[in-house]
């Protein structure tokens, strides 16, 4: 699947979007994949209550099912307006 | 309905006339813009707006349909940019027509309410002392619990 950064979290990761092989079952299990890779995954990750996350462009949560996910992506509170 | 994500600048007179001439029976129109604020130490050289391409349409769009579920509304517009944008420059503006004021108002509230921390942009501050995301702040989430 896809899997998107944005604002801080792009930062810390050092990309915008990746491809991702993976087997998790929902965002958490695919946050703990990512976040055993690398540090800056880590870095990115540490508190995940401080990040939102959308699967298909639609606003979601980390207990959320990934099963027919395209696209994932990660990103903090929105500040538009 | 319209929903515009741009980089470029809108032209708020035009687009409100615009906006308002296209109806009849609606006898109110009420628009909202928001304008990029410098900091309070008068230091802000660029904000910065990122947005999730395709979600940010999508979002916006659904906001603004349940903004034409709830209240009477005739019609509705929202524009907002991304990009490099200075102090006094114009975000984003939101418009409502409806039949009557309570309603345009309302809607418009709404609208903003709502794409401030539900629509996927994100503010970056670019002073003198270097670069800085703006945090999201808990009243703008407390503000959805009214509706």
């Amino acid at each position: 699947m896809n899997v998107l950064y944005f604002a801080w979290v792009r930062e810390r990761i050092g990309l915008p979007r990746e491809e991702v092989e993976s087997a998790a079952e929902t965002v958490s299990e695919l946050v703990d994949e990512l976040v055993a890779r690398e540090d800056r995954y880590a870095a990115a990750f540490a508190d995940r209550s401080a990040l939102r996350v959308a699967i298909d462009q639609e606003l979601s949560d980390f207990d959320a099912p990934l099963k027919g996910a395209r696209e994932v992506a990660f990103f903090p509170p929105m500040t538009g307006g | 309905m319209r929903i515009v994500v741009q980089e470029a600048p809108f032209d708020l007179g035009s687009e409100t006339a615009q906006f308002a001439a296209g109806h009849r029976g609606m006898g109110a129109v009420v628009t909202f813009t928001g304008v990029v604020r410098d900091t309070d130490a008068g230091d802000l050289q660029v904000m910065e707006i990122e947005h999730y391409p395709g979600m940010t349409e999508r979002a916006l769009t659904e906001i603004a349909e349940e903004a034409q579920r709830r209240w009477s509304l005739g019609d509705v517009l929202v524009i907002h940019r991304h990009g490099s944008l200075r102090p006094g420059e114009m975000i984003m503006m939101v418009a409502t027509a409806a039949p009557h004021r309570k309603d345009a108002f309302e809607a418009a509230e709404f609208l903003m309410d709502y794409l401030k921390s539900r629509a996927p942009f994100w503010k970056r501050e670019i002073t003198g002392a270097g670069a800085a995301w703006v945090a999201a702040r808990e009243e703008d989430e407390d503000a959805l619990e009214r509706w």
